[in-house]
C-alpha cells in the first residue's frame, strides 16, 4: 500500500482528515474515557521511539565487542544478561541473542509471520523488514534480497537466515571493518549501520582505509 | 488463524524488497498512536502479545495483504477490544464510550515510560525435563491448527537439526485463545536449504526457526 506522507497534516485546501486518523482518534477517545490509558503516557512512548530508542544502541553494544573480547564471548554467550551489564542501554528484556558475522558465515533476521525485531537495540523496525516482500524471500532467496539492498557475499559464504519465530531476537555482530586498528568505540560505532546489525548490510568502509 | 496471508515465508512473486532512504519514525501522526495504545493496552493487560498476533491473523488475507502495517495493528487492536469486552460496536461508531467501563489489571502512566519501557520476560519455571538436546534431528510436524500458532508452513514435515535451547517459555498457541501459558521448551533448529526448497536451492543456505517443543518430533 502507498504510504501518503502528509496523511496527518492539515492541507492548505481544507482540512480533511483521514480515515485511519478518524478511526485511531476514535479509538484512543474511547479508551482514554473508559480510563484505560492515560494519553500523556501516550505521548512519552511515542517520544521515547522518536528519540531516544534507535540503531545507535545497537551500534554501541556492536563497537564494544568489537574492542572488548571478554565483553564479546560473554555476549554471544548471554545477549540479554551482557548488554545489561551496559547501563543506558540495559532495559532489552531476557531474549536477546546476538549471532556472530565471520569470514565463513553471514547472518540474516527476519520475521516471516509478522515483524519482530529487536526494539531496544534498534528502534522501531523499518518498513521493509515488514514488508511482504522481504518477509517472503529471504529465507529461500537470500543473497537476491541482498542484491535488493547493493550487497553481494562470496558464493562460498554461508548464509545463515533466522527467522524470529518466538519471543527470542536477534542481533547480527558484524565484522570489524581492516584499517580500524586503535580506534576508539566511539569512532568504531559510526561505522555500525542499522542494515548491517539486521544482516541486510554490511559495515561503512572507514575513512582512508584501502 | 494458521494458514492465513500472514504465514508468508518462501512466497514468490512480491517483488523486490523496496528501500526507504531516510525513513521517518512514523509516515503520520496517526501510526504512533497506534503503537503507542498498543504498548498501553498490553501493559494493562487487556490482551496479550499472541492475542494482538492472532487478531491480525484473523484479518482476511485480501484485507491483511492490502493495509499497511499500522493499519493491521489498528484493525487488530479494534477487534480485540470488542472481542474482549472492553468496548462495544456502538462505541467505536460514536467515537465516544457510552457504557461502564471494565476493570484492568494496571495502567501505564508517563512515570512508568519515562522510566524506561522494559520488554517483559517470557520465561516460566519447566513443568517437564526437555525432550531434545543440541545436536538431535527433529521433524517440524505436519500441523494445520485452525487458531493462532507460530510454526511457519514452510517448515512443516521437514527434517532440521536442534541447535539451542532457549529455556522454557509461555506457549503461544494456547496463550492466544485464553488456554494459559502452558509453558514449553523452546529450542533453535536449522534447516539446510535443500531440505525446505529442493535440490535447486543454495547449498550454502541455512534457515532456522526458534520452535516449541510441541511442534517437533524425533526423527
Amino acid at each position: 500500500m502507498a504510504v501518503h506522507k502528509h496523511d496527518d497534516h492539515q492541507h492548505e485546501h481544507g482540512s480533511e482528515l483521514s480515515e485511519m486518523q478518524l478511526r485511531v482518534r476514535a479509538l484512543e477517545t474511547i479508551l482514554t474515557e473508559k480510563g484505560y490509558v492515560d494519553s500523556v503516557a501516550l505521548d512519552a512512548v511515542i517520544e521515547a521511539f522518536e528519540t531516544k530508542i534507535g540503531p545507535h544502541n545497537g551500534a554501541r553494544v556492536v563497537a564494544k565487542a568489537w574492542t572488548d573480547p571478554a565483553f564479546k564471548r560473554a555476549l554471544l554467550e548471554d545477549g540479554s544478561k551482557t548488554v545489561g551489564t551496559l547501563g543506558h542501554v540495559s532495559r532489552v528484556g531476557d531474549h536477546l541473542v546476538v549471532v556472530e558475522n565471520t569470514s565463513q558465515r553471514h547472518n540474516m533476521v527476519v520475521c516471516t509471520l509478522c515483524s519482530c525485531y529487536p526494539w531496544e537495540m534498534l528502534g522501531l523496525p523499518p518498513v521493509w523488514y515488514k514488508s511482504a516482500p522481504y518477509r517472503s524471500r529471504v529465507v529461500k532467496d537470500p543473497r537476491g534480497v541482498l542484491a535488493d539492498f547493493g550487497v553481494t557475499l562470496p558464493k562460498d559464504i554461508e548464509i545463515r537466515v533466522w527467522d524470529s519465530t518466538a519471543e527470542t531476537r536477534f542481533l547480527v555482530l558484524p565484522m570489524r571493518p581492516a584499517g580500524t586498528e586503535g580506534w576508539s568505540e566511539e569512532r568504531l560505532a559510526e561505522l555500525i549501520t542499522r542494515d548491517s546489525m539486521i544482516g541486510t548490510g554490511l559495515v561503512k568502509k572507514p575513512a582512508g582505509a584501502a | 488463524m494458521s494458514n492465513g496471508a500472514h504465514d508468508m515465508g518462501g512466497m514468490d512473486g512480491f517483488g523486490k524488497v523496496e528501500l526507504e532512504p531516510n525513513e521517518p519514525v512514523f509516515h503520520a501522526a496517526w501510526e504512533g498512536r497506534v503503537l503507542a495504545l498498543q504498548r498501553a493496552m498490553s501493559y494493562a493487560g487487556a490482551w496479550n502479545i499472541d492475542m494482538s498476533r492472532a487478531a491480525q491473523e484473523g484479518l482476511s488475507p485480501q484485507a491483511y495483504l492490502t493495509a499497511s502495517y499500522y493499519r493491521r495493528w489498528a484493525l487488530a487492536m479494534e477487534r480485540n477490544v470488542l472481542n474482549r469486552g472492553l468496548a462495544s460496536a456502538d462505541e467505536l461508531a460514536a467515537g465516544h464510550a457510552l457504557h461502564p467501563a471494565k476493570t484492568l489489571k494496571r495502567k501505564l502512566t508517563p512515570d512508568i515510560v519515562k522510566s524506561g519501557l522494559t520488554r517483559g520476560s517470557f520465561y516460566r519455571p519447566s513443568q517437564a525435563p526437555a525432550r531434545f538436546a543440541p545436536g538431535n534431528r527433529v521433524r517440524a510436524k505436519n500441523i494445520h491448527p485452525k487458531t493462532h500458532t507460530r510454526l511457519p508452513r514452510y517448515v512443516r514435515g521437514h527434517v532440521g537439526v536442534i541447535e539451542r535451547l532457549h529455556g522454557c517459555h509461555v506457549f503461544p498457541d494456547t496463550v492466544a485463545i485464553d488456554q494459559g501459558e502452558n509453558p514449553q521448551w523452546l529450542y533453535t533448529v536449522v534447516f539446510e536449504s535443500r531440505e525446505l526448497w529442493g535440490d535447486d536451492a543454495d547449498p550454502m543456505l541455512k534457515i532456522s526457526i526458534d520452535a516449541f517443543e510441541p511442534y517437533l518430533e524425533p526423527a
